[in-house]
């Protein structure tokens, strides 16, 4: 090609683009004036449509929560225009300051453009919002939005609904701009780890304006807008009589009860006590309750049920028996004599020797500490230690010192030593059985939550195996998805070794420590714990499940501070179990009553937080 | 030969005007997309505008410091240069942020920077230096035509891997530069026409493109004089055209994942996307058609106030000018982007040193490349393919680079009068 024309062709290029763009300038520009009109009238507004939260029910449908419309006064800021200030704050009853505070506190929070909208009065009442809504043309940029509120059906199970609350900085980045400043999120409980399946969907809708706020209807008729989608229902397995009854007997103690269904792994009451009114947590006065229930020292935002570790006392000599007979150095015959004690430990007065099933019976100190000499001196082992990897690993296996994974916030893992905690205090190879004795009969360094020694019941009534607790029993109708409630974790003891401690639990609920617990009819193994706690009185602690030859309820009870097993938690379990089998609770009214009116907390300072 | 004659040793001033008139007219124009009365200072640093001025002070200086360099560091240190921005790239790979999808910026203190709008020059530098070295010959050898090739694809390719589509596009523009160097005119305008189809491949059916090519064959056959061999090459070239429409479309179809698909769909308009493309565009012609003859004035634009334009400081900043400037002050603004473009252009074609000419037609390629890309969707003629207008847009990165590219050839251009003796 010839080379003055390649000089030049790129000016032509460049002059036949400007010419196009030229005149697609004037067309745009002066022929089609719908461009025009479409500007200079109306100016678009992007609205959020609030999902409905979904709703909770329990396990037999009983609805648990609830929405509740709330109204939100909004601005855009850019918007504002010729505000008749004084009008405006008589209508929302607030001062002049006020009205300046709060638009400089507006200006300063993150994310804030004055062409975005924002929340300037949450939650206002209903009045106010008809007040407002008749004078809304006379208030330019200002316009009310609507949202939902949580509200509970009932004034239970605080801790296992948990509670929303508006996101903060950290969810709003997290979420990549999902969240908006004052949007709600779940904070706690299944609220927070289902945030996904009950918050649903936000929507977007396109609203065109004209320049006195007045609507002109939908943009491009909605071709634009997302709708909504509300969030998923959820069915909880909790048994919602099961667990009323659980915060009865819980009143005025401090202390937890954790009910499994064995064959699932799903929870049928979860109380920790002292609890709160979830109805509290809701509404325009959510911060200023929750900061009194945080500095409320009974602490009752505190979920003992997965966070509290005790030492379990005498219900760890069932994992001991377990433990013993899979390491071959104790059989149902093995017997051992009890002087009251062994060593140190002490021990009440009973018959002796005592083979393995009446020693459960009767909760025999020294059966338990020599059982666990001869587990962790057990001589096929080169050292102790070897020998107590072996016990760790059992005792583990269980689900102790470690967190189960249930589908609710705040688990704690509890503890469980191993080995190389007791070399550090005493050096390697220089601790044995007898130094460590304590664990033999569940007192010392062990501490289990209630959720863990629930677990440890459901499998010794599975005879060997658990399925993870969870409280989320159906998504939608649908069975909850996630495949870890749906696996069996088996234990390390074989299942032929459990039929002997099941009896010995019997024997516990017939003629042994727990004969209060009895229910006529009605099969169930079970076992006392009094676990010593230096700071105090002993926690009264209590495992059982029921019916022995086909388990429908694992209980563990701990009341903090109320002595025997015996005393408190055992007849608390007995009434909760005969309740969840035979819908009766009442067939012993006299017990019902002292366990609902002792009183085991001597501050009295905890009256606006109790349950009732 | 050139029109210009030269004056001895001179800065081209009027490019240099047309620069300053640019850059303010840019900041003018990012100010009045984003501005908000509460803060109307333009210097207010926590604002796009006074950031962008930050940013003007900083370029113009670079600009100065490279206008009293000696001419000679540029094609001694074209290689370098090089070298360090496609460096750069490959840093942006291993470390880069995620800004928008694309990961392509480097974060260093409160400062983020696009290493791919430094690459453009870099290209130009070394495109220039090797084709300009002793004995080459792009028009005739097979040898310095592939390493051509090699030094604009290396730059494309890290670019592409960094999902930047728009910044991978503007080093297309290097043909034309190629095109004065010697590449065959057909192969330009097979290049336009393949990319043409390939557009149209995927927006039409396949069929209606044939029958038209077929109508297209057969128009062009009755109105030539008709020999065997054109009838033949015709028949061929209608036969590629087909196969290659078909082939994109199967492509598309089945080879493509979703969100590809998805992507380019946004792209050439054919889906539409609440926060994406179809919508950017809708509003920008909106925004532009409201401003009528004689434009709204000087910050009085009601749609880019209530920000319906998204991204309009940076990519849809011509919304502003047509907005607020309207008819009359569009055409200026075009005519006097052509001008500088012309200018550049007889600029390149005045040089005495092929070095210097090929910078330069690289520096007009690309910044046309950008001119008619980046008006093009504001005016919906063109697929939303973000890449910035020079001198106009909010951005750092982009400012300094394209101050850098042209302030270059400014430079080599003043010295045309001495390199006789220089070299």
């Amino acid at each position: 090609m010839d080379k003055a024309f390649k000089q030049h062709t790129l000016l032509i290029i460049f002059i036949v683009v400007a010419f196009i763009y030229i005149c697609r300038l004037f067309y745009l520009q002066i022929i089609d004036d719908s461009y025009f009109l479409s500007a200079q009238n109306n100016v678009l507004q992007e609205q959020t449509i609030y999902p409905a939260r979904g709703l909770v029910y329990d396990r037999n449908g009983e609805l648990l929560v609830y929405n509740d419309a709330i109204y939100d006064l909004s601005v855009m800021p850019e918007q504002v225009k010729d505000l008749d200030t004084l009008a405006f704050c008589k209508v929302l009853n607030i001062t002049k300051e006020d009205f300046i505070k709060k638009f400089e506190r507006l200006k300063h929070q993150k994310g804030y453009a004055p062409w975005k909208p924002c929340v300037f009065e949450r939650q206002i009442t209903i009045p106010t919002y008809a007040a407002f809504q008749e004078r809304l043309f006379d208030f330019q940029g200002f316009f009310v939005e609507v949202r939902t509120d949580r509200k509970y059906k009932h004034n239970n199970a605080a801790h296992v609904m948990g509670y929303i609350g508006e996101v903060t900085d950290k969810d709003i980045e997290k979420s990549d701009g999902y969240y908006r400043m004052g949007d709600f999120i779940g904070i706690s409980g299944v609220e927070r780890t289902y945030e996904k399946e009950l918050g649903g969907k936000k929507g977007t809708r396109y609203v065109l304006v004209d320049s006195k706020s007045r609507s002109q209807g939908r943009y491009k008729n909605g071709e634009f807008d997302t709708p909504a989608v509300a969030g998923k229902n959820i069915n909880l397995s909790i048994d919602y009589r099961l667990q009323q009854l659980g915060e009865d007997l819980l009143t005025n103690k401090t202390g937890s009860v954790v009910a499994l269904e064995p064959k699932t792994g799903e929870i049928l009451a979860l109380v920790s006590s002292p609890s709160y009114n979830p109805n509290l947590l809701i509404g325009r006065d959510r911060g200023k309750k929750y900061m009194e229930l945080l500095r409320d020292p009974m602490k009752p935002l505190f979920n003992r049920t997965l966070a509290a570790p005790y030492p379990p006392g005498s219900i760890f000599k069932i994992l001991m028996s377990l433990t013993g007979q899979q390491e071959n150095v104790l059989t149902p015959n093995t017997a051992y004599g009890c002087h009251h004690g062994y060593m140190f430990v002490g021990c009440h007065p009973h018959g002796s020797p005592l083979p393995l099933r009446p020693a459960i019976a009767v909760s025999c100190n020294a059966y338990f500490c020599q059982v666990y000499r001869s587990i962790v001196n057990n001589p096929k082992y080169k050292h102790a230690e070897d020998a107590y990897n072996q016990f760790y690993k059992h005792i583990s296996s269980f689900g102790m010192g470690s967190k189960l994974g249930v589908d609710l916030y705040g688990e704690g893992s509890g503890f469980l030593p191993k080995a190389t905690f007791y070399d550090k205090i005493y050096g390697r190879y220089r601790w044995q059985a007898t130094t460590t004795i304590s664990l033999g009969i569940g007192q010392g360094e062990l501490g289990i939550t209630p959720l863990q020694m629930a677990n440890a019941t459901a499998t010794v009534a599975n005879r060997g195996y658990y399925i993870v607790p969870h409280i989320v029993r159906r998504i939608e109708g649908k069975r909850n998805p996630n495949t870890l409630y749906q696996t069996k974790h088996w234990t390390t003891i074989d299942t032929a070794y459990f039929p002997v401690v099941i009896e010995g639990m019997q024997d516990v609920i017939e003629h042994g420590t727990a004969y209060v617990a009895r229910i006529p009819g009605i099969s169930i193994a079970g076992k006392t714990g009094t676990a010593q706690n230096p700071h105090g009185k002993d926690h009264s602690i209590f495992f059982a499940f029921a019916p022995v030859e086909n388990p429908k309820i694992a209980i563990a009870v701990v009341i903090e501070n109320a002595g025997f097993g015996a005393t408190w938690a055992a007849p608390i379990a007995s009434l909760m179990i005969e309740q969840y089998l035979t819908g009766k609770h009442d067939t012993r009214k006299d017990l019902k009553e002292r366990m609902i009116k002792g009183n085991l907390n001597h501050r009295n300072d905890t009256t606006a937080t109790q349950t009732q | 030969m050139t029109p210009l004659q030269p004056k001895p040793s001179s800065i081209d001033w009027i490019t240099l005007l047309l620069y300053f008139i640019f850059i303010t007219i840019g900041l003018l124009s990012v100010y009045a997309s984003v501005y908000v009365e509460s803060k109307p200072m333009i210097w207010d640093t926590s604002m796009n505008y006074g950031k962008q001025l930050i940013w003007i002070f900083i370029s113009v200086f670079i600009g100065l410091l490279i206008l009293l360099i000696d001419e000679k560091f540029f094609y001694a240190f074209a290689y370098p240069i090089y070298g360090i921005t496609i460096f750069l790239l490959l840093l942006v790979l291993a470390i880069g942020t995620t800004v928008k999808g694309s990961s392509s910026w480097i974060e260093i203190g409160g400062f983020r920077m696009q290493p791919a709008e430094f690459a453009k020059f870099g290209t130009a530098l070394a495109l220039a230096k090797y084709l300009s070295g002793y004995n080459k010959n792009f028009e005739k050898k097979r040898r310095d035509q592939y390493i051509s090739a090699a030094i604009i694809l290396a730059p494309m390719a890290i670019i592409l891997l960094q999902n930047e589509t728009g910044s991978t596009l503007v080093f297309f523009s290097f043909i034309f530069v190629l095109y004065r160097e010697g590449l065959p005119g057909w192969i330009l305008f097979a290049g336009l026409v393949l990319g043409v189809l390939a557009i149209l491949a995927l927006l039409v059916p396949a069929m209606y493109i044939m029958i038209g090519l077929a109508v297209v064959a057969l128009v062009f056959l009755l109105m030539v004089r008709r020999t065997k061999s054109l009838v033949l090459i015709t028949m061929g070239m209608l036969l590629f055209a087909g196969v290659l429409v078909n082939s994109i479309d199967y492509v598309f179809q089945n080879v493509l994942q979703a969100h590809q698909r998805t992507r380019i769909n946004v792209l050439l308009g054919k889906e539409v996307d609440i926060k994406g493309a179809g919508y950017n565009v809708q509003q920008s012609k909106i925004a532009i058609g409201s401003g009528g003859f004689w434009g709204k004035g000087f910050l009085q634009g009601t749609q880019n106030k209530f920000r319906f334009v998204p991204e309009q400081s940076t990519d849809f900043i011509f919304c502003t000018i047509g907005e607020e400037y309207g008819f009359v002050g569009s055409v200026i603004f075009i005519a006097l982007y052509v001008y500088l473009l012309y200018r550049l252009l007889m600029m390149a074609e005045r040089q005495r040193l092929k070095f210097n000419r090929i910078y330069g037609y690289s520096v007009v390629s690309i910044l046309f490349f950008h001119f008619l890309i980046n008006v093009g969707m504001t005016l919906g003629l063109m697929p939303v393919i973000g890449i910035p207008l020079p001198f106009f847009s909010y951005g750092g990165s982009a400012l300094l680079s394209f101050t850098v590219l042209l302030f270059i050839f400014i430079r080599l251009d003043a010295n045309r009068v001495n390199e006789l003796k220089s070299f």
